[in-house]
């Protein structure tokens, strides 16, 4: 599934390639005034603790999570909705 | 000697003082072979036998079904891949995705795995899991007693399983601290879990068990076993088995009060914070919880540094990099993840000292990233 081609374009990717656990979470907690309420927004990490913890946080912080996906080259992307 | 405030007894205890005692006498009484049929050969066959007579009144079981092996997870490398030699049916074990490492690792070098998912408290539905048995190439079922991780008791007892498709069951977390469950062809327990000494393990197997030894054999006392007995410290094991047995309606009960406590409050006074594992139906003496926006290893170092010692599963701290697969499976917050376990002597204030010093520690971590 593509977060892109099922739901709105994606308002904003964060790319958290290089950083480890747990500043993937950090960067999308940082970052989700940046988008309107009802936007997405999405983490590209290769974090392997970002597919567990990501959703974890959305549950935590009462966001959506969307799903995942692959970046344009490759690595994994976490999209999530905001909620509030 | 730990300090009282060791709070991670699901790593390590202390020698149990019945277990220092043993140990010391047995050091001069047991260091000679117990198969020589010399009097000091003897005497040493004498506390190996007495060792086992206990080891098995404290469990409720035979003492021919008890072996014990140089660690935990050689019991339980040895109690698992044993039926699944033996079995008479195939090489598949079906076993929960929170299993420990140890299991896993035998199912990789062994059989072949299929993984049976959790809920979110990490409890496994014996449902599904006995479901899943039915296959004809699954030619054993491996359940752990209780999570190593998080502290939920697994339903053991309520699995119902097809004639001959025997169980294996982990309980290295639970041993001698609640009595074992029900249905088991094959267990293992690890003797520093309830304050013995470090290197030995205990592997039971059920008298009707179809068991044949995985690794080579050898020609000891106990046929399950490979390698000079190591007499001292099986018997130190075992006094502190029936020491921890004796006490443990207390122990326990206080215990799972003070962990009450460290639920409550952590819940309560960290912010963004997620308590993990069954509130109820757990271990009585550790919990754990995971702290969003921190890393634990810099969690596990400021507490230190305040004397609180206590173990992290985070991702963050693990030289691999990789999540915990229990957490993972749980579904729950894998980063910022520290494990509480309490010694047999912890009180409310050591639990309360390591309460109110948290929601500052956590805080500073926080602001060191700007949160």
């Amino acid at each position: 599934m593509s977060a892109e081609s099922s739901g709105p374009r994606i308002a904003l990717e964060l790319d958290c390639r290089a950083l480890p656990c747990p500043m993937p979470v950090i960067e999308l907690a940082r970052h989700l005034a940046d988008v309107s309420v009802g936007d997405l927004l999405a983490v590209v990490a290769h974090d392997p603790a970002a597919a567990v913890d990501v959703p974890a946080w959305c549950r935590m912080k009462a966001q959506d999570y969307v799903g995942a996906d692959t970046a344009d080259d490759g690595a994994p992307r976490f999209v999530v909705r905001r909620l509030t | 000697m730990t300090g009282p405030r060791d709070l991670d007894s699901a790593s390590a205890m202390p020698l149990h003082p019945a277990a220092r005692e043993a140990f010391l006498a047995a050091l001069d009484r047991g260091y000679a072979d117990p198969r020589r049929l010399h009097r000091a050969g003897r005497e040493a066959r004498i506390l190996l036998d007495n060792a086992r007579e206990v080891t098995a009144h404290a469990l409720g079981v035979r003492p021919d079904e008890v072996t014990f092996t140089p660690s935990g997870t050689h019991a339980v490398h040895l109690g698992l891949l044993g039926l699944v030699r033996g079995s008479r049916r195939g090489d598949v074990v079906v076993h929960s995705a929170v299993e420990h490492s140890a299991v896993r690792h035998a199912v990789a070098w062994g059989a072949r795995a299929r993984t049976v998912s959790c809920d979110a408290q990490g409890r496994v539905d014996v449902g599904v899991l006995a479901n899943e048995a039915t296959a004809p190439d699954v030619g054993v079922v491996a359940l752990q007693a209780a999570n190593h991780e998080v502290g939920t008791v697994q339903p053991v007892g309520d699995l119902d399983l097809p004639a001959e498709l025997p169980l294996f069951t982990d309980a290295c977390a639970s041993m001698g601290r609640s009595p074992l469950p029900t249905g088991w062809a094959a267990a293992a327990g690890s003797a520093h879990k309830w304050g013995g000494p470090a290197g030995v393990g205990v592997l039971l197997v059920r008298k009707r068990a179809r068991w044949r030894n995985p690794f080579p054999g050898d020609d000891r006392v106990d046929e399950r076993s490979t390698g000079f007995e190591n007499v001292p410290a099986v018997l130190a094991s075992a006094a502190s088995l029936q020491a921890v047995v004796a006490e443990r309606e207390e122990v326990s009960a206080r215990q799972h009060e003070l962990v009450d406590v460290v639920r409550r409050r952590v819940a309560a006074e960290v912010p963004d914070v997620e308590v993990v594992g069954d509130p109820v139906r757990r271990l009585p003496h550790l919990v754990t919880f995971s702290c969003l926006y921190v890393d634990g290893e810099a969690l596990v170092t400021e507490l230190d540094r305040r004397g609180l010692g206590i173990a992290s599963g985070s991702a963050c701290t693990a030289s691999t990099l990789t999540p915990s697969h229990v957490l993972e499976a749980m579904g729950v917050l894998t980063h910022g993840n520290v494990r509480l376990s309490l010694q047999r002597d912890a009180t409310r204030a050591d639990v309360d000292a390591f309460c109110d010093v948290l929601p500052g520690v956590v805080a500073e971590i926080r602001s060191r990233v700007g949160m």
